[in-house]
């Protein structure tokens, strides 16, 4: 009966482990953002500053804008911080979300091989320079996913008066992920994509791939932050929620964001300045 | 192609620096599988060896659904755990969305088919083996099961193992459920994806090294703790009643 004795003693192990996990309950707000905000490391630089602080600890769940904003719609979040403004406004006008606040900027840039087939380096117009990469037959990736930087690129498909879908699946390659994977698959393959500067200049992986096309003001990527409707939602902790709000525009918070460096370049630059 | 060499470089320094983070990670990632495997077992055993030996209007039916349910794709476990969990769906009162609970339920979906029918497997040999012995011996059906599970217990651990085994390699169903919230919800497999999203391949490889060592030191404990030299030794003190070594008798029939 040894075995059995044994397979008793993890499993009630397992279960007084189990009730550990359950309890814990501290204060802590969960924030729906984007995979950018996140991967830049940006998170981990400023949310240490805001617990010490207040003492509210904040959990981030990254996910593609699109997504971000059905968890909020939900109510498993109490707070969102996008980068979508017409989807932020939308989410606000349905009464989903309330006290919409501009948080901080930085822009889109399109990166590609520094071989540079499409001969796009040095351009700001980025409409322009994606229908020369389409005539040039090179291969853009698109993340695909209904985030922010998906929206934002098809918008300039849009300037660009160009249907990018019918070449789908060979010169535009729709990855349906986060933008690392995309950034990942872009460099594997010599392609051209649109990305934040935020998570290009912390991605690792950057192989032969340089910065091409910058500086268009389409390429304008503000970051907004919104509270989950409590009237909606009587679990969302709004008053830890609104306190986050606060500190991200408040002075402390909008110096945290800028002295968020990599080397010496700013990755966010927040909104008050 | 050095990022192979960088990895074992990345995953030699993770081993040696040990840093707090990475121990959480581990910790965590092993509390949720080996939680889940043995709750899963407690039901999936049972359940099993039910297959097995009983007798009742639709069983057929249930082991090819158990069956086919080892194939669930974790992504939509985890979604359908996320529409059940969420303050949206029916169970959101209990507020369980993006903690380690919800990790243990969606694995346990995902790893109980694997125990049950496995189990079931298992049993049926003995039964269809010994039935005749353990009923000469005046044991009926229900009572001859204890024997028969602790007959098995080694094919039994491989259930558990291949179990512990999908449920600590899953990503898809952890990433929806847990939402990889860092000192919260980060898991091994989750930590991963993430250093793979953030372009440092060497890490998420290093990490991906250290997976698999803790794969083989669980693997390596259960062999010790189930090794075929107890099998011996538990045998000659059991003596009488229906132990094994009466069982060859049964065959030459």
């Amino acid at each position: 009966m040894r075995f059995f004795s044994i397979v008793g003693l993890i499993v009630s192990l397992g279960f007084a482990v189990a009730v550990n996990l359950a309890h814990g309950a501290e204060t802590f707000i969960t924030l729906a953002s984007t995979t950018s905000t996140q991967n830049s490391g940006l998170f981990d630089h400023i949310l240490p500053r805001f617990m010490a602080e207040s003492g509210i600890e904040v959990r981030v769940v990254a996910v593609g804008t699109g997504q971000a904003i059905r968890i909020a719609r939900n109510g498993d979040a109490d707070v969102l911080l996008v980068h979508h403004r017409p989807s932020e406004e939308k989410f606000v006008e349905a009464r989903y979300g309330i006290d919409r606040k501009d948080v901080m900027y930085n822009d889109f840039v399109i990166v590609g091989p520094i071989a540079d087939p499409a001969g796009i380096r040095g351009m700001s117009d980025a409409a322009l320079a994606l229908s020369k990469i389409v005539s040039a037959s090179a291969v853009f990736v698109s993340r695909g996913d209904d985030s922010g930087t998906h929206k934002k690129e098809l918008g300039l498909w849009v300037a660009a008066d160009i249907e990018p879908t019918v070449n789908s699946g060979e010169r535009y390659r729709e990855t349906g992920s986060g933008m690392g994977a995309t950034l990942n698959t872009a460099s594997a393959m010599s392609a051209y994509t649109l990305v934040d500067r935020g998570t290009w200049l912390s991605f690792r992986n950057k192989r032969d791939l340089a910065v091409m096309v910058e500086g268009d003001a389409r390429l304008f990527n503000p970051y907004g932050v919104i509270l989950v409707n409590p009237a909606l939602h009587s679990h969302i902790k709004a008053e830890a929620g609104r306190r986050f709000i606060d500190w991200l525009t408040s002075t402390t918070g909008q110096d945290a964001i800028a002295s968020f460096r990599i080397g010496d370049k700013p990755l966010f630059y927040p909104t008050t300045r | 192609m050095n990022d192979f060499s960088d990895a074992f470089i990345a995953a030699f320094s993770l081993l040696i620096q040990l840093d707090a983070d990475l121990v959480e990670i581990v910790a965590l990632s092993l509390t949720v599988s080996l939680t889940a495997v043995l709750s899963a077992a407690v039901i999936g055993m049972p359940l099993g060896a039910a297959l097995a030996i009983g007798s009742f209007p639709g069983r057929r039916m249930l082991i090819i659904a158990i069956n086919s349910l080892m194939g669930l794709p974790p992504v939509v476990v985890g979604l359908v755990v996320y529409l059940m969990l969420s303050r949206s769906g029916p169970l959101g009162v209990l507020g369980l969305l993006f903690t380690p609970t919800a990790m243990v339920i969606a694995q346990l979906i995902l790893v109980m088919p694997i125990i049950a029918a496995l189990t079931r497997q298992v049993v049926e040999v003995l039964w269809a083996e010994y039935e005749e012995q353990l009923r000469s011996l005046g044991a009926t059906r229900w009572r001859a099961l204890p024997t028969l599970l602790m007959d098995g217990r080694s094919q039994l651990l491989t259930a558990l193992l291949a179990g512990f085994g999908r449920a600590i390699a899953e990503v898809g169903a952890v990433m929806i459920v847990g939402g990889n919230i860092d000192h919260a919800t980060r898991v091994m497999t989750t930590s991963i994806a993430l250093e793979v999203s953030k372009g440092d391949l060497a890490l998420a490889l290093g990490l991906g090294i250290m997976l698999v060592l803790i794969a083989v030191a669980v693997n390596g404990l259960s062999w010790l703790i189930g090794s075929p030299g107890q099998d011996r030794l538990l045998r000659s003190k059991r003596g009488g009643g229906y132990g094994r070594q009466q069982y060859p008798a049964a065959r030459t029939r």
